[in-house]
């Protein structure tokens, strides 16, 4: 599942931040310029950064100011991975003409991880270990950790049926033939997540086909495999040549 | 083929795509169950696995680093890998 990390990174992203403006504006040149920071904007790096410090086009989905005191902004920011939130205070600063800064910032979504989907405090999650530790408890684990397929929510899924698990497993595209079900989002040339009838996450792929053409086919590739996360071993080889057990 | 794992693995992909908003339809093009042989619904793993295959949305508080914060993590539930969706700035 730590392979799929890197998916999720690189999905948007939501911010609440306290910008501090260094003079006062009135709040309707404030809400003016907020509105120019939306859609598409150009970001040069900070300094202190892990990238190559070149400019670059991050989108801002949403830009809202939710408290203003006159010289505090708490703002919230949805918008492209990799979008830098103390830049864009300085920026909004700039553009106001009487600078500003961050001064807090607190991360409210990374793709589809939002605060209301079973957020866990550290005090939590170590609770719910020394009741598992000490008293052999499961429950509050459980409640604590959800199954890492959570991370493909967003993606549309393919469902594989039992024999054509393991090849897929040791490395082959997913035929036609090996396809359970098919969602309604699967589009050519797409990303898309293979699933088990049981919802086990398989693989992370490409799809060559629309979902309609998927459900026509009676041969050809389907999908062309990324990333496997699932262990080899857990169904059976089904392929000719292969130890089957079934 | 069992019906009740069938079932349950059916319930389980389509909360997925509702847990994030989606409403995703399912064709089926092959008309056909899951045997309990093999795997487990992801929500029914046996705890090790649970774990292994795990993700904590973690509300991290400003403080510890991601890092220090992923160190700790899996110390205490003794797994090789674990890894975090991201730092909001890199530390001096």
């Amino acid at each position: 599942m730590t392979k799929l990390i890197g998916y999720v990174m690189h999905s948007s992203k939501e911010y609440v931040c306290v910008m501090q403006l260094h003079r006062p504006v009135p709040e309707e040149d404030l809400r003016r310029v907020l509105r120019e920071f939306t859609g598409v904007i150009y970001q040069r790096p900070p300094l202190r950064s892990s990238v190559k410090r070149a400019i670059r086009k991050r989108n801002i989905y949403e830009l809202e100011l939710l408290e203003y005191n006159g010289s505090m902004a708490l703002i919230r920011v949805s918008c492209d991975a990799g979008t830098y939130m103390r830049k864009l205070c300085w920026d909004i600063g700039l553009v106001l003409g009487v600078g500003a800064h961050m001064r807090e910032l607190r991360r409210t979504r990374t793709g589809p991880f939002t605060e209301d989907m079973n957020l866990v405090r550290l005090q939590e999650l170590s609770e719910a270990i020394y009741s598992w530790k000490a008293e052999g408890r499961e429950d509050l684990l459980r409640k604590a950790i959800m199954p890492g397929e959570v991370m493909v929510c967003q993606m549309p899924k393919i469902v594989v049926r039992d024999t054509a698990v393991e090849s897929i497993v040791n490395g082959a595209k997913l035929a036609a033939p090996g396809v359970a079900m098919v969602s309604n989002r699967v589009r050519r040339g797409e990303r898309v997540a293979l699933l088990t009838l049981k919802g086990e996450l398989i693989a992370i792929g490409r799809s060559l086909m629309d979902y309609r053409e998927v459900l026509e086919a009676s041969k050809g590739i389907v999908v062309e495999p990324e990333r496997v996360v699932l262990e080899p071993g857990l169904y059976p080889r089904a392929w000719r040549g292969g130890k089957s057990s079934i | 083929m069992s019906v009740d794992v069938t079932k349950a693995g059916r319930e389980f992909i389509e909360s997925l795509g509702r847990m994030c908003g989606f409403d995703e339809v399912f064709y089926v093009k092959f008309d056909e169950g899951t045997s309990e042989r093999y795997g487990w619904v992801p929500t029914m793993r046996p705890l090790n696995k649970y774990i292994e295959y795990g993700v904590v949305n973690l509300d991290k508080p400003p403080g510890p680093t991601s890092h220090e914060v992923v160190a700790w993590v899996k110390k205490l539930l003794g797994v090789a890998k674990a890894g975090h969706g991201g730092t909001l700035e890199l530390p001096a």
